[in-house]
């Protein structure tokens, strides 16, 4: 009888579906982990899963979106693809969010998504969710699996679309009966995309013309975007800058391209930026663009945007040059490739020193700047503390709001990938998740994420999760009891007309993560907040801290809304 | 201006959805899109008419559609020497004399009634778009029952006077 039942149970392990081949596709494409919540429709992946010996982690997020922005967080800081399980209907819809967010942000995503029988798809069964429909006009690429057989070509053609050329999240809708269907012998995983060969070289014509056009700049000027972090270009840029003295401002999404404490930074440039490096782009005469899309947070109102120069812009994506901005020298390149071709070329050092001169003046002159009232904790005042306490080195992870532009002003970023932030999409809810993809990629790291009390209620659930798996995530909630930017909005263009954007209670942020077994701390005052970052950062743990800080802070400079670049307000003081 | 655009495509599920939805979500004004098969077999020709309005426009058209997975090839034929057609099906009142009456309308642009029932008739016309239109035009004071029209199909002549230019990512740039 028993050893019966023994022979039974070898047998149900041998057999291979449909799930199994799944799991195995990923273990060749060597995924380390995998954020997932499981559902009717993708029970036999997580029976497979169960069953089966894997190289990778799964993690048990508490809501779809903070797998699909943990995943995200963990493409940004490792480069690698970010994978993820949900299952039908209402599993992929709370995805959609973060596919959206990985789309904007070119963050390469390989959501796996359960769907109903295929017998019953289109028939409005029980968790059916039009996947296709609703994920095409936010993917790369998207796939609904029918036959068996093809599915192991489909993940490897999906990492290959999400991890090259210009990255970005790609769907694969399975139905449930494929995966549980057994499957026979060997398949094809060989795929071709004819329509589909990113440009990688650069032409050399256009390096040529660029490398003139440097020679003849007296007021050039780099903009360097996510595009040299996703090339892996930053040495290359460094060397350019260095070379040639040129001086450099970078997107958002592009701080930690270049150090920014190198002499040549200029910072961050748009609506939140230096004034300096916003400055600079609009008297310059040359505009090297690398690997930034011109978005309307970095330009402003494009009629103002460096209206005097000749723009050069060098992007994997073709459709980017010339969609926003008139450019004069298209380089459809790898970041890495261009730059490495344009180090190769013989040139002369522009005569710009009087303009190297000048940005560096201003830079003096006009550094962000904030009011410190005693009686509050100054936002601003402890994102430079919390610099100054981690030497500069963490992993920050920001939500969206005020903070978000306040760690991006004052969390000064010398090397690359440690950054993670909403850009494009601007996803309240992201910050603290994604904190947790970093942190699993990065077990080494410091991770420090800095959000805001709004956005930190839209995916706290997943304190679970660091507590359940130990990380050492610190969060940092810079607790203004407000939708700070929103109230910021409010006072400045809708005159003081506070809609919806004060909190009339919040939770109490330590007990909250003490209920989940994770360490809370807060700071009222001024005086603690020196002594309440060193508890933070010498405990080996995760921790959620809650400061509570100025409310009517602003962020500023600022370029309002329909302005250009030089009419920044609250330059000074 | 109107610009007429071809693209190659592969017949993979969902490749039209990506392609209307993308031209829909970056505000191209479609005047017509065809689909159908091609010489080989998986891919698919499209022709695609757009009315746009400035150079820089165009261009983004191309580049987005280019920039599709599932897209092999994509040109602008406006300015070439292309041959343009369309099929029109229309449906007018008219019995007893009425129908000799138009008999002779249709005659010149070689139109041909393909349906009669008791009070109406039903017309089909092929040719190039304007030939449609003025068609048309004749025959709205007959009353025009129904209207279907299938949308331009085109492609490039055999001969070119001049060189063609096609649209390509890497190769434009
Ligand atoms: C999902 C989502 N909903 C709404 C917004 C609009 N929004 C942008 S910033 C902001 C306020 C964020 O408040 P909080 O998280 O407390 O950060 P703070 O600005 O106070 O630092 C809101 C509501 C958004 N970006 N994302
Ligand atoms: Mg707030």
């Amino acid at each position: 009888m028993k050893v019966k039942l023994e022979s039974e149970m070898r047998a149900v392990q041998n057999v291979v579906t449909g799930a199994d081949l799944l799991i195995q596709s990923l273990i060749d494409e060597d995924v380390e982990v995998i954020f997932g919540y499981p559902g009717g429709a993708v029970l036999p992946i997580y029976d497979a899963l169960y069953r089966q010996k894997h190289s990778f982690q799964h993690i048990l997020t508490r809501h779809e979106q903070g797998a699909i922005h943990a995943a995200e967080g963990y493409a940004r800081t490792t480069g690698k693809p970010g994978v993820v399980f949900a299952t039908s209907g209402p599993g992929v819809t709370n995805i959609i969010t973060g596919i959206a967010d990985a789309m904007m942000d070119s963050l390469p995503i390989i959501a796996f998504t359960g769907q109903v029988t295929k017998t019953v798809i289109g028939t409005d069964a029980f968790q059916e969710a039009d996947v296709m429909g609703i994920t095409t006009p936010i993917t790369k690429y998207n796939y609904q699996v029918k036959e068996l057989s093809d599915l192991p070509r489909v993940v490897k053609e999906a990492f290959h679309i999400a991890t090259t050329g210009r990255p970005g999240p790609v769907v694969i809708d399975i139905p449930k009966d494929v995966t549980q269907e057994l499957s026979v012998g060997e398949y094809d995983c060989s795929f071709s995309l004819p329509g589909y060969q990113p440009t990688i070289r650069p032409n050399p014509l256009q390096i040529t013309k660029l490398a003139d056009s440097i020679e003849q700049a007296q007021r050039p000027v780099i903009v360097a975007g996510a595009g040299v972090l996703f090339a892996e270009a930053t040495d290359e840029l460094k060397e350019l800058v260095e070379t040639y003295k040129l001086p450099v401002t970078t997107t958002l999404l592009g701080l930690g391209s270049f150090p920014g404490t190198h002499p040549l930074s200029l910072g961050m440039a748009g609506m939140h930026g230096n004034y300096v490096a916003n400055m600079a782009i609009y008297k310059s005469d040359l505009l090297i663009n690398i690997g930034a899309r011109f978005d309307d947070r970095l330009t402003g109102n494009l009629h103002h945007f460096a209206p005097k120069a000749k723009v050069a812009h060098i992007d994997i994506d073709p459709a980017e040059i010339g969609k926003n901005v008139k450019t004069e020298i298209p380089i459809v390149a790898d970041a890495k490739k261009a730059l490495q071709a344009l180090l190769q070329k013989r040139i002369q050092t522009p005569k710009h020193d009087k303009w190297c001169e000048t940005l560096a003046h201003n830079k003096q002159e006009y550094p962000f700047w904030y009011d410190h009232p005693e009686e509050y904790i100054s936002p601003q005042g402890l994102i430079e503390k919390i610099h100054s306490v981690t030497n500069g080195e963490a992993i920050i992870t920001t939500d969206v709001g005020q903070h978000q532009m306040w760690a991006a002003q004052y969390y000064t970023l010398d090397s690359p990938n440690k950054w993670v932030t909403s850009g494009g999409l601007g996803t309240m809810g992201f910050g603290f998740p994604a904190a947790i993809g970093a942190q699993l990629g990065n077990p080494e790291e410091l991770v420090v994420s800095i959000v805001g009390d709004g956005g930190f209620q839209m995916t706290c659930q997943e304190l679970s999760v660091i507590h359940e798996k130990n990380l050492p995530v610190k969060v940092i909630i810079l607790n203004n009891e407000a939708l700070g930017m929103v109230r910021q909005w409010q006072e400045k263009f809708f005159e003081k007309r506070y809609s919806e954007s004060v909190f009339a209670t919040n939770p109490d942020f330590v007990k909250l993560a003490e209920s989940y077994g994770v360490k809370g701390v807060r700071a009222t005052k001024e005086e603690d907040v020196l002594a309440t970052l060193e508890a933070i950062f010498s405990y080996d743990g995760p921790v959620v801290a809650d400061f509570r800080v100025c409310q009517q802070e602003n962020v500023y400079p600022m370029i309002a809304p329909g302005k250009g670049a030089h009419e920044m307000l609250g330059v000074k003081r | 201006m109107k610009q007429i655009i071809t693209a190659t495509v592969q017949n993979r599920s969902g490749v039209l959805n990506r392609i209307t939805g993308m031209l829909n979500k970056r505000q191209f004004n479609i005047e017509s899109i065809t689909v159908g098969a091609s010489e080989i077999e998986g891919i698919s020709k499209m022709t695609i008419v757009v009315d746009v309005n400035d150079h820089q426009k165009l261009e983004q058209l191309t580049k987005q559609l280019n920039k599709q997975i599932d897209v092999l090839k994509v040109s602008d034929i406006t300015d070439q020497a292309i041959v343009a057609r369309e099929l029109a099906l229309i449906k007018v009142v008219g019995s007893g004399q009425l129908r000799a009456e138009i008999q002779g309308i249709i005659a010149p642009f070689r139109a041909s009634i393909i349906d009669v029932s008791k009070d109406n008739l039903t017309i089909q016309v092929t040719g190039k778009q304007e030939k449609v239109d003025a068609l048309i035009t004749l025959l709205k004071p007959y009353g025009i029952k129904e209207l279907a029209r299938t949308g331009m199909v085109a492609f490039l002549r055999g001969q070119q006077p001049s060189h063609v230019t096609e649209i390509n990512s890497a190769l434009s740039i």
